[in-house]
């Protein structure tokens, strides 16, 4: 089976029935994707496919062999960090930061769709767990983004 | 400060070079006397054994507490900075082992990460480490132009004599400084002179959290290494009766099939995913022992029974007869409280990678203390202290569940890898099992009884604690020294310490009728606070109400022996504008405690729709922890200590059916969301003095009373019992 990950196209030899997150953990050896709680409640697993944040861990290898996978790793090509990273690290969001890599790519994911969240469209967007409770920092993060070109 | 500086994370280095060569240390073994340097992995001097200075000028600061999010590195880092004057833009992290402490006669001290001990109980030895380092800089500095080192000082890794202006860097001078004797008498800069300890630092772990390049246990990857699913008997205390490995053997990517100690079994695979998979199909037959048909209800009826116990542990005494007196009070108020098991839930679940040969085995993998790993890996590996060592990475969170007691997933591991000698296996608990096999915060019930004079005064109180002792399952030995007593379930409401409680009342007995259920409890982020909390604050409130009194008021009435806890009562009533009126269909509600040596307060304001629907809009929040390291990193933990809480408070609880728990996944056990994140104001209010007081956990405890205080304001109806989802409320 042939996956296109970050850009790149490459061949796994996986069950098609392979959760996309292991996969891209194990087979393909990226592991800033997280396992959180395998039943897309968590958002940990968070990538986007066709620029549509997808919780991996609930999403068959098979479902998505044509589809344009971006991870964590993949956010930012080259040393620019993506806007959402940049606003991470100048408001110090993370804590232990397991849950950040899926927070970081659902939040780039909403941008997308709306560059100037409301504090309400962040409410329904943004469900990610996070057991540090980094939302203050989380939200001030994504209006700051929000402000950047 | 806003450049972000360079975090390099040597323990990367350590994985690589122990894998590659069979496990040589990573630093420098020879012992720090006489005229030999012991050296850092990369050949630079150490000056102290917090300290590498290196030639480029940089600062290698050496850290031995874990980091799980709470900020401990970077606060460690400013301290053990702040004394030794060095730039702080050049300062990296290296984490010595504990294989490396027991080779150096525990030069690092303790590792444990735990109790909101990283900080205040290491503060004094990592500041002198700093500055003995740069004493001896300073001296070799003053040495080499032949001057008194009167006449030299030390600023962002730079020695300057003062008389002619000559200057040189740390990293000129750190071989001699290395050869010179560690001075004895090594004093401390008064904390109102700080610099970097005690500003609001960014931390120097976030860069490689925002990008996905931290390795956290989960993520560990090593050549030839397999990955183990694993499952222990669902009910505790149960064995492992039979399975047929073959079953599965065949089974893509399956290795092998092993059973770990009595109760578990585990499948080896090339993958998580093969391993688990495998696991899923493999049908086990269990012996599930004498607890097999253990209920909640069982439990709860044990506690109930308690409450009135004749036979009840002392925590907390005062004045006479507190029965004779609430008999003979003009107002007798009464109530009882509960609150339930809860699991930790940290986003990384359990794992622990292993390699297990006859001549060494080595633990990667996440704790919050190293120590307590490294005896779990000695005593299940069989081999000698010299022949194992523990490399800690970052933590995915721990808030008690990785600590000491009782290393369960390390041991695990280590039987696991036994099994595959040479092969370094990982072992990873899929959430299901995490949620099975918690070290759960314990159940207990409350009753309180009060006593009001004529005028409406706390004349008597009793509080009777019944329910489940930590001490007593993990630490056997502190409670026998206490003759049975387990001194920390009395946290927050105790005799006098670190938790004491900060009421004066005349008549006051706090009892505790020890139940220990099967269920194994551990140290959950606040630890006896949580409940404490909740009883005795919400009962503050019923008092107050019985009294006809406004619930700061009457509180304030019984701080009189406790200046600190009325400063932050105060500092969250002045903040929240308690005595103003609150706006339209705004409840408020207030609490505050003492704990790990932390001084905290909350108030709240919250609204309630249809009865049932709490949108808590904002908390203002105080701690008096004697000393702020980094007021920015207390900001988020107290934070994110309210998310914690409440999450326990609104949604949390693990209920037994059949000798296990029920919950297995976030879909049962639900942890808040952005949409229900309150306004978090911090004041953070240090007072000095000699104690320094704990950050981590103490807040935790003041968020649920203080909602819940609201919430009888806004309905009229006091909640007694933990979590509120039972009784149909909801958090928005």
């Amino acid at each position: 089976m042939r996956l296109t990950i970050n850009g790149k196209s490459q061949e796994v030899d996986v069950d098609p029935t392979t959760p996309l997150l292991w996969v891209i953990r194990e087979n393909v050896g990226l592991t800033g994707t997280k396992y959180g709680c395998g039943v897309a409640q968590c958002g940990a697993c968070t990538v986007h496919i066709d620029g549509l944040a997808v919780r991996s861990c609930s999403v068959p290898v098979s479902a998505v062999e044509h589809a344009k996978i971006t991870t964590i790793e993949g956010l930012a090509p080259g040393k620019t960090p993506h806007k959402v990273q940049k606003a991470w690290l100048d408001h110090d969001v993370p804590q232990c930061g397991y849950c950040q890599s899926g927070m970081i790519m659902a939040v780039a994911a909403l941008l997308k769709q709306k560059p100037k969240p409301t504090d309400a469209d962040i409410d329904a967007a943004i469900t990610n767990i996070c057991r540090c409770g980094t939302f203050q920092q989380v939200r001030e993060a994504i209006h700051m983004a929000a402000k950047t070109a | 400060m806003t450049a972000m500086p360079k975090f390099k994370v040597s323990r990367r280095k350590f994985l690589v070079s122990s894998a590659a060569v069979g496990g040589g240390l990573a630093l420098g073994l020879r012992l720090p006397f006489g005229p030999e340097v012991v050296r850092a992995a990369d050949g630079s001097p150490e000056i102290t054994v917090w300290v590498v200075i290196r030639p480029d000028n940089s600062t290698a600061i050496r850290v031995v507490r874990a980091e799980m999010g709470q900020g401990t590195l970077t606060g460690l880092a400013q301290l053990v900075a702040e004394e030794l004057e060095c730039d702080w833009n050049k300062v990296s992290i290296e984490f010595p082992t504990p294989g490396e402490s027991v080779a150096r006669k525990r030069a690092w001290g303790e590792f444990s990460t735990g109790g909101s001990r990283g900080i205040r109980q290491s503060n004094e030895y990592v500041r002198k480490g700093g500055a003995a380092a740069r004493m001896m800089l300073v001296k070799a500095a003053a040495d080499e132009w032949k001057v008194p080192v009167s006449e030299c000082v030390a600023a962002n890794s730079v020695i300057t004599h003062t008389p002619t202006g000559r200057k040189v860097t740390y990293g000129k001078v750190a071989e001699a400084a290395a050869k010179l004797p560690q001075p004895t008498d090594v004093p401390l800069k008064d904390p109102k002179t700080w610099k970097i300890a005690g500003k609001p630092l960014k931390r120097l772990d976030t860069a490689k959290k925002v990008n996905g390049q931290m390795i956290y246990g989960m993520d560990l990857k090593m050549p030839g290494m397999l990955v183990a699913a694993i499952k222990d008997c669902p009910v505790f205390g149960g064995k492992v009766k039979s399975f047929d490995a073959n079953q599965v053997s065949g089974m893509t990517g399956v290795k092998k099939v092993v059973q770990v100690g009595d109760s578990g079994v585990a499948v080896i695979a090339d993958t998580f995913w093969h391993a688990k998979t495998a696991l899923e199909t493999l049908s086990i037959n269990w012996d599930e022992g004498p607890n097999a048909k253990v209920s909640s209800a069982d439990i709860a009826q044990t506690l109930k029974e308690g409450l009135d116990a004749e036979q009840a542990f002392v925590g907390n005494k005062a004045g006479g007869d507190v029965k004779q007196a609430i008999a003979g009070a003009a107002k007798k108020i009464e109530a009882v409280y509960s609150y339930p098991y809860q699991n930790h839930a940290c986003m990384e679940p359990m794992n622990a990678t292993v390699r297990w040969t006859p001549e060494r085995c080595e633990m990667w993998g996440p704790t919050q203390n190293g120590e307590g790993a490294f005896a779990a890996v000695l005593s299940a590996s069989g081999l000698a202290a010299d022949k194992v060592d523990v490399h800690n990475v970052m933590l995915g969170g721990g808030f008690g569940r990785r600590g000491t007691y009782p290393n369960d997933y390390v041991e695990q591991a280590v039987l696991i890898a036994k099994q595959m000698p040479g092969t370094p296996v990982k072992m990873i608990w899929s959430r299901e099992e995490d949620m099975a096999h918690g070290r759960y915060h314990p159940v207990m019930q409350c009753r309180l009884t009060g006593g009001l004079d004529a005028s409406g005064n706390l004349n008597a109180l009793h509080m009777r604690l019944s329910g489940q002792s930590i001490l007593a399952a993990v630490r056997p030995e502190v409670v026998q020294a206490q003759k049975g007593r387990d001194p920390l379930t009395f946290q927050g409401v105790f005799e006098s310490g670190e938790h004491s409680l900060t009421y004066t009342v005349p008549n006051l007995l706090v009892d505790h009728a020890m139940r220990n259920p099967h269920v194994p409890p551990g140290f959950w982020r606040g630890v006896n606070i949580n409940q404490n909390a909740v009883f005795i604050e919400s009962f503050m409130d019923e008092l107050a109400e019985a009294a006809g009194q406004d619930p700061v008021e009457f509180r304030r009435k019984l701080l009189g022996n406790s200046p600190r806890a009325l400063g932050v009562l105060n500092a969250v009533a002045t903040k929240i504008g308690w005595t103003k009126p609150a706006p339209q269909g705004v409840y408020r509600g207030v609490a505050q405690m003492k704990a790990f040596d932390s001084f905290v307060a909350a108030a709240c304001e919250i609204s309630v729709k249809d009865g049932n629907k709490v949108k808590v809009h904002r908390i203002v929040a105080a701690t008096d922890p004697g000393y702020a390291v980094n007021p920015a990193q207390i900001e988020r933990q107290i934070a994110g200590s309210f998310v914690y809480g409440l999450s326990a408070l609104f949604f949390q609880e693990c209920t037994v059916k059949d000798g296990r728990i029920e919950q297995t996944n976030f879909h049962q056990y639900n942890s808040m969301r952005i949409a229900q994140m309150p306004k978090v104001e911090s004041i953070i209010m240090p007072t000095g003095g000699t104690v320094w007081g704990g950050i981590g956990e103490p807040t935790i405890c003041v968020a649920a009373p203080a909602v819940l205080n609201a919430y009888a304001k806004a309905t009229g109806k006091r909640i007694r019992s933990v979590p509120l989802k039972n009784h149909g409320i909801q958090l928005v």
